[in-house]
């Protein structure tokens, strides 16, 4: 059975690829396990823009906080010559995954402004990174920021990093749009290879208690795949740019319908967090055995076959479907009282 | 441009490169000031630096000086090339064993940053009386006056040592050497190599001891031979001074910088010549210049070789022409002939002056970095033209006891025209130092100026005053004395206008540069009037900046450095304006280019922003309606307010010696006149929001916030804007409650915002406690204050001290010290001050405990209303416990005496009256009250009573109060330099209690690793991360058995940590608490510290427990564990940390061994301690009922 599939010009031997998450890939043990469990790629955590900014201000912070006031204490800790900042312990973890692994290593970028990302871009080039993922992940609040401008930066920022490597980009994206099509036509202009879809922007909760906000993270739901699942369909053999199908995958069956709706991978990430990690090849596993009942002898075949443009309804990812589905809801609790 | 090269640093780092090239083996241990040798040479082994020969020096941290003489002595009888580095009671405690090393000719040298000794006071500044006190060991001595002399004196040590196999120490002054940066011509490798010849390194190898050639050395001799065998060393030493010139000649040949052992300087005829050793002789070399200038027959023989003394040298270097020499000593030697110097000089003139025998007199100067300069040392000459010169005098200080001091003219100088002086007033917070380090440096690199530079900072932790003095001219500066005729000066903080003589210093047409927040219309309005005078009437070129502002739009926070120096350059004239700026960049790029773009470029952003923003003031007329405010609040006591306060405004040099006290004793209760305003923001009171729960007073470093319970008709006279509100606590229904601020005492640190649990309903932005800007508020709530301050304290007696809400309305007798805004230290010492404070005596180690508890001017040690407080002393480093438990053994005769006495003269006194005070046991407040009334009685009985007996109980009667001793320390001592003291005294079964505010690290001398300092922790002397384990003090004094023990954290658990105290002090025996004190040196946010400590107990990384050996009587295991298992790795606290963090970005693959070896021990701890807290004791009283 074949499961190989391509995906930002990248021969993949299966479409199950990790998603960017510091506890999945940010130790190398883990990145082998990884491998092992099947992983057809990894998309390395992400590096944070406003991380790399904020440890360089703690560390010069703490470094001359106290210092030059008191005669026995002019300073309060050993300053090397060199320090290994930035975007440098990230740099390096990619040579080691890339030395201690055999399948493609796809570098991450977390970030909200043009700021200094091409050149991080490049230097995970550099460092051996096989492909890029640019999670652009921009809340913004400014009220007199008008969506346009919000979508021009997305625009300048793929672009800004497309044109400063010569590895393949992808854009991972929020749903967040007035017109996701437009916007992934826009980000297909640029030449970017992949879109992603979609971020989780991770909302944060109110602990009643302490009276404070917390930014406590929900995992994944399968509710979640949906809305990627729609986009995909709805987007695939519209642009060029490969897609990516993220939130919600927990099953053989739920990477299949994304492959289905168009998708050229699908990442997984809450399911192995819940799980460990060997339950990757569990999905693997699941996949086959569906593939195998229902006569599949590959990945290709089933990508996109359940897409808009190729699905027996064409409007069952459009406006109407939502009125049948309002119309056909009936919930078990007034059920049970009828 | 010259073609030599030159490098600009300070004396200690000049040194080290030497040392560390030229050695196998250094031991080091911290001591001020001379760690910082120690700190570059464990970081360059840490960054893989080799020695001359392409080894990698192996740096080893011992527990105190004495072992790392022990282990130096080792290295060299295994032949290796090995260096220390030390000072003052460092190197008293190397003593013993420098004997040894020159007794056995042992080649090394030890390299000693020269200080004073404690005497009536501890100082951590320079003078001779170290070295003085090691003269006798058989080291030679060589002594170097400048940072240039030190290093290139430290290499002819090495050599010459390897040579002659005497061993050597190298001296420079503290501070005034090891300290002072300038422009010198470094040393290349091969010039190193060429003065040391591998047969001497070969040698030395060759003798050391190893099995396979065995020889026995460390012998024991009898009086047979033992006088014969220490005389057989004497070819080496007769030789030693010819070979020392050699290599200064040697030295001469490959550098073109030639030395003498004796070097004479000045009038080839002179008739007047001093005599000296170290850094006061550049400043007598520049006067001798000036003076020859003039016609004066005048020169200064230098001294570099002290041991071995030669005597013909010593007399062949002086003109013959001399008639009166003054020998000056910087060190004290009470009751001698004469200081040392001046018995060495004597004896070499009666030995070997062939001429008229001259005058000689002896002189006393610069003790403890005491201020030698020009005028001084004309004084010195113009004394030797006196038809009797005055003998065994002083210089520098007004003697109006004993009259030994030498006047002097303070208006002579002898500074030349050529010569920028720029003086900077800033705090140490802002970053005036460090920049200006940064000037010294572009200057002595980009220009063919010399530079000098030398900072003065003062005795406070948080608001410290630093005052730098920096120099740039075309020719060598020997000017080794502070500036006095400056042509700018900078203040970088407003506030120090408000005390401060800032422009006293100020050359007549100098320039003052002045950060201000005031409008540029208001500045010269807003001077004090002896600002406006001063800048009048010296014709002051005035300019200001907002720089405050510059730095905040520039994203720099508070730190107003770059803005600064920004302005320093532009107007200084010292480089032209737009190379000025140029070099200001580059130098930005050199210095943070490290660090990240992003601290570049906020920093170049400043540069950017300053010039637009610095403005000219106009000078207008003097008639500020604003005053200098006086060093001290109103109604200080006389000594406080005028020799504590002239201290406190920087006018100590000019107290009499009349005015200090002859035995070093001095009142307490004194923090509270100083108001230092600190803070720009302190915590306000929202009484509607407080729960009232203590916990601000509880962990306010300062004793800053403090509460009172009182009645209702109190408040008839309250100011306006005083707070108050129904007590919450039903055991003071119907009485008001108020938390209130010393809004001039706060360092405004922000420890009770954070730890405030009461939030505000509607706004949970807000608490019970917010910050607030202070100057608004410092008029009306120091009024709230004082009224405060006159409430009534609550009845200690009736107070549930279990309580944290009841027990902090005890007053405070730690208050207002001048440690770290934030200390992690000093709520636990405000604490054990209101629980016992009133019987309190304690035994202070040295460190910040010390420094913060008494570093003059002023002390936090505090007095009751009736007088009663702490009383305090510092001993030693390393002998604090034994101090305590002197004080304890003491304390327990006097009460056993009394007893004795009462016993004696129960009849006369009553025998209600003396059963009463015999059979008391005082283990509470009202216990302890009442024996206060009973001494009381018993001494109105003794004052009318006769004979010897009634007048000794007289005398011993207030012991029969109960004393409380309190052994205080941090872990430096505890841990490492003291612990063979503290444990025999906790063996000893004294009850005494011992604190150990443990940071993990030596705070004080600026976070160097000790055995606390936790696995993985980055810290000098353990650059590249603390490798082993934390030490666990706590579970080896439980091994005896008979020690209460606890591991607290009050930030973790204030209660538990309440109760630890209550239950040490309880016990009556040893007790041991350790305190998990969090500090600057943690590198990390210290408004937050206290939750943090949460934190840190929650990873299991801290344990809090309790082992009270009183339970096991109970049949109990006396070992309660009082934390939960882990719940957190550990690897979350260390992200909060830099200590730790900072290692993933130095040496990222070592750090993630290292956090997983961290974990580890935790797990393997926590295990431990559950399993030994879950043991089942046998029940003495169930075996009992068995049999």
């Amino acid at each position: 059975m074949d499961l190989t599939t391509t995906y930002l010009g990248l021969n993949l031997k299966s479409p199950l690829v990790p998603s960017a998450a510091a506890p999945l890939s940010e130790s190398l043990d883990n990145i082998k396990r990884l491998e092992d469990a099947g992983a057809a790629a990894i998309v390395l955590h992400s590096i944070f823009e406003e991380q790399l900014h904020q440890e360089e201000h703690e560390l010069h912070h703490h470094l001359s906080y106290g210092t030059d006031s008191f005669a026995e204490a002019l300073s309060y800790f050993p300053e090397p010559d060199t320090f290994h900042l930035g975007a440098q312990t990230y740099l390096e973890h990619i040579q080691q995954a890339k030395a201690m692994t055999e399948i493609p290593i796809i570098a991450s970028l977390n970030g909200s402004t043009v700021g200094g990302w091409t050149e991080f871009a490049q230097q995970m080039q550099e460092a051996g990174a096989d492909a890029i993922e640019l999670n652009i992940y921009n809340i913004p609040t400014d009220p007199e920021q008008s969506g346009a401008d919000v979508e021009a930066e997305y625009v300048a920022i793929a672009q800004a990093v497309k044109s400063a490597v010569t590895i393949p980009v992808a854009v991972k994206l929020s749903p967040f749009f007035t017109n996701m099509a437009y916007m992934a036509k826009q980000l297909d202009h640029t030449g970017v290879d992949g879109l992603v879809l979609f971020n989780r922007f991770y909302q944060p909760d109110i602990d009643i208690d302490e009276l404070v906000v917390r930014p406590n993270i929900l995992l994944s739901t399968p509710q979640a795949m949906r809305l990627p699942m729609r986009w995909i369909a709805l987007l695939f053999g519209r642009i060029n740019a490969d897609l990516a199908a993220t939130s919600g995958i927990a099953h053989g069956r739920d990477a299949i319908k994304l492959l289905m709706a168009g998708a050229k991978i699908t990442q997984v990430c809450s399911v192995l967090l819940r799980h460990g990690i060997p339950y990757l090849s569990t999905i693997e596993t699941e996949m086959r055995h569906w593939m195998e009942e229902h006569e599949y002898e590959s990945v290709r075949q089933m990508q996109g076959s359940m897409s808009q443009i190729n699905c027996p309804d064409e409007s069952a990812f459009e406006r109407v479907q939502y009125m049948k589905g309002i119309q056909s809801y009936h919930p078990d609790a007034l059920a049970m009282t009828q | 441009m010259t073609t030599k090269t030159y490098i600009t640093l300070d004396g200690n780092e000049a040194v080290a490169r030497v040392a560390y090239k030229l050695n196998e083996v250094i031991a080091i241990y911290p001591i001020t000031p001379a760690s910082p040798m120690g700190e570059w040479a464990d970081a360059w082994m840490s960054e893989g630096q080799t020695n001359l020969w392409g080894t990698i020096p192996s740096v080893v941290e011992m527990q105190a000086e004495g072992g790392a003489a022990g282990t130096v002595h080792g290295a060299l009888q295994t032949g290796s090339l090995t260096t220390t580095f030390t000072a003052s009671q460092g190197l008293l405690l190397m003593v013993p064993n420098l004997y040894k090393i020159a007794g056995e000719l042992s080649p090394c040298v030890i390299h000693v940053a020269a200080r004073s000794l404690a005497a009536q006071g501890l100082s951590i500044f320079g003078d001779h009386s170290d070295v003085m006190a090691a003269r006798a060991t058989g080291f030679g001595f060589l002594c170097s006056a400048s940072v240039q002399e030190a290093q290139d004196l430290a290499l002819i040590a090495h050599a010459v040592s390897l040579e002659t196999r005497i061993p050597f120490l190298h001296f420079f002054d503290g501070f005034r050497t090891s300290h002072e940066i300038q422009k010198i011509e470094p040393l290349s490798d091969e010039q190193l190599g060429a003065m040391v010849s591998m047969d001497w390194v070969f040698a030395h190898r060759d003798r050391a001891m190893t099995p396979d050639r065995p020889v026995l050395r460390g012998t024991a001799q009898n009086a047979d031979v033992y006088f014969q065998a220490r005389e057989s060393v004497n070819p080496f030493y007769a030789a030693c001074p010819d070979q020392v010139q050699a290599a200064m000649d040697k030295l001469a040949s490959l550098t073109g910088r030639a030395y003498q052992i004796f070097e004479y300087h000045g009038a080839p005829d002179a008739t007047r010549v001093i005599v000296l050793m170290g850094s006061g002789c550049e400043a007598v070399h520049e006067t001798v210049d000036y003076l020859t200038g003039q016609g004066e027959k005048v020169g200064v023989l230098k001294v570099r070789l002290y041991r071995p003394w030669d005597v013909a040298k010593f007399a062949a270097a002086l003109p013959e022409t001399v008639a009166a020499i003054a020998v000056l000593d910087r060190t004290k030697e009470p009751g001698c002939a004469g200081e040392p110097l001046y018995q060495d000089v004597l004896n070499a003139l009666v030995e070997a002056w062939e001429g008229t025998f001259p005058k000689v007199v002896s002189g006393r100067y610069g003790l403890s970095s005491k201020e030698f300069n020009p005028a001084m040392v004309k004084s010195v000459f113009d004394n030797l033209s006196a038809a009797k010169p005055k003998n065994h005098f002083t210089v520098g200080i007004n003697d109006d006891v004993t009259h030994t001091s030498l006047e002097y003219d303070p208006e002579f100088s002898t500074e030349p025209d050529n010569v920028v002086r720029a003086m900077f007033y800033g705090l140490g917070s802002d970053g005036t130092v460090g920049a200006n380090k940064n000037s010294i440096k572009i200057i002595g690199s980009e220009t063919e100026n010399y530079a000098q530079g030398y900072f003065v900072y003062d005795s406070k932790k948080s608001g410290a005053v630093t005052v730098s003095h920096l120099r740039f001219g075309p020719n060598l500066i020997r000017s080794t004395y502070l500036i006095n005729q400056a042509n700018f000066i900078a203040c970088h903080q407003p506030i120090f206008l408000e005390k401060l003589d800032l422009l006293k210093d100020a050359a007549p047409g100098a320039t003052f540069l002045l950060n201000t927040t005031s409008e540029p219309g208001d500045v010269w309005r807003e001077l004090p009037m002896e600002t406006q005078e001063q800048i009048v009437r010296k014709g002051l070129k005035f300019y200001a900046i907002n720089a405050y502002k510059v730095a905040r739009d520039s994203g720099m926070g508070g730190r107003i450095n770059t803005v600064m120096q920004t302005c320093f350059f532009a107007l200084s004239g010292v480089l032209p304006k737009e190379e000025a700026i140029a070099q200001i960049k580059h130098a930005i790029e050199k210095t943070y280019g490290k660090k990240g773009a992003q601290i570049v470029a906020m920093n170049l952003k400043a540069v950017d922003n300053t010039l637009d923003n610095l403005f000219e003031v106009p000078l207008g007329v003097a008639d500020s309606p604003v005053r200098r405010l006086p060093a001290m609040a109103p109604g200080a006591p006389e000594f406080v307010r005028d020799v504590e306060g002239a201290i406190l405004v920087k006018a100590g040099d000019d107290l009499p010696v009349s005015a200090l006290p002859c035995d070093g004793t001095y009142p307490t209760a004194t923090s509270k006149w100083e108001k230092r305003n600190v803070a720009q923001f302190i915590p306000t009171w929202d009484p509607d929001v407080c729960v009232q729960c203590g916990k601000c007073m509880m962990v306010c470093p300062h004793a800053t916030i403090r509460g009172k319970v009182y009645s209702p008709d109190q408040l008839g006279n309250a100011p306006a804007t005083f707070k108050a509100t129904e007590s919450r606590d039903k055991d003071f229904t119907g009485q008001k409650f108020t938390i209130q601020v010393a809004p001039e005492d706060c360092t405004g640190c922000g420890i009770c915002v954070d730890i405030c649990p009461a939030k505000n309903k509607s706004q949970p932005s807000l608490k019970a406690l917010n910050m607030a800007p202070q100057p608004p508020l410092r008029e009306p709530e120091r009024e709230n204050w004082d009224f405060f301050l006159n409430l009534p304290n609550p009845d200690r007696q009736g107070l549930k001290l279990n309580q944290i809400r009841q027990q902090q309305l005890q007053e405070p007798l730690f208050e207002f010290s001048g440690a770290c805004a934030g200390c992690g230290e000093t709520p636990y010492l405000k604490l054990v001050s209101q629980l016992f404070g009133d019987r309190m005596v304690i035994a202070n180690a040295t460190g910040c405990s010390s420094i913060y508890g008494g570093n003059l001017p002023t002390t936090p040690w505090a007095t009751d209303a009736h007088g009663r407080g702490p009383t305090w002393s510092n001993s030693l480093f390393e002998d604090n416990a034994e101090f305590g438990m002197g004080f304890r053994v003491s304390l327990d005769k006097h009460a056993k005496f009394a007893a004795e006495l009462v016993a004696q003269l129960a009849p006369e006194i009553g025998d209600d009256l003396a059963s009463g005070l015999l059979n008391t046991q005082q283990v509470d407040e009202a216990e302890i009250w009442e024996q206060r009334e009973r001494v009381a009685t018993l001494k109105q009985h003794l004052s009318q009573m006769s004979g010897p007996a009634a007048q000794q109980l007289l005398s011993l009667a207030d012991y029969l109060v109960k004393k409380s001793v309190w052994i205080i320390g941090g872990d430096g001592w505890a841990y490492d330099i003291g612990y063979g003291g503290l444990d025999h005294v906790l063996a000893s079964g004294r009850n005494v209690n011992v604190l150990v505010m443990d940071t993990e690290v030596y705070s004080n001398t600026g976070g160097q690793s000790s055995k606390a300092t936790p696995r993985g922790a980055v810290a000098k002397f353990a650059a590249g991360g603390k490798p082993a384990a934390k030490k666990d003090l706590g579970l080896i004094a439980m091994t005896y058995g008979n020690i209460y023990v606890a591991s607290v954290a009050m930030g973790a658990r204030d209660e538990h940590t309440l109760r630890a105290f209550l239950e040490a002090e309880a016990y009556d025996g040893p007790s041991l608490i350790i305190a998990y004190s969090h500090c600057i040196a943690h590198g990390i946010n210290m408004q937050t510290a206290m939750t943090h400590q949460k934190a840190i107990v929650e990873s299991g990384r801290w344990l809090l427990y309790r082992y009270n050996p009183d339970l096991v009587a109970q049949g109990q295991n006396p070992l309660q564990l009082d934390s939960r298992a882990p719940k957190k790795p550990v690897s979350e606290t260390f992200n909060a940390e830099n200590r730790f963090k900072m290692l993933t970005k130095t040496k990222p693959a070592e750090a993630k061994i290292l956090w997983s070896e961290a974990q580890e021990d935790v797990n393997t701890r926590w295990q431990m301690y559950q399993y030994l807290a879950a043991r089942q004791l046998a029940n003495p009283a169930a075996s009992e009922s068995v049999e």
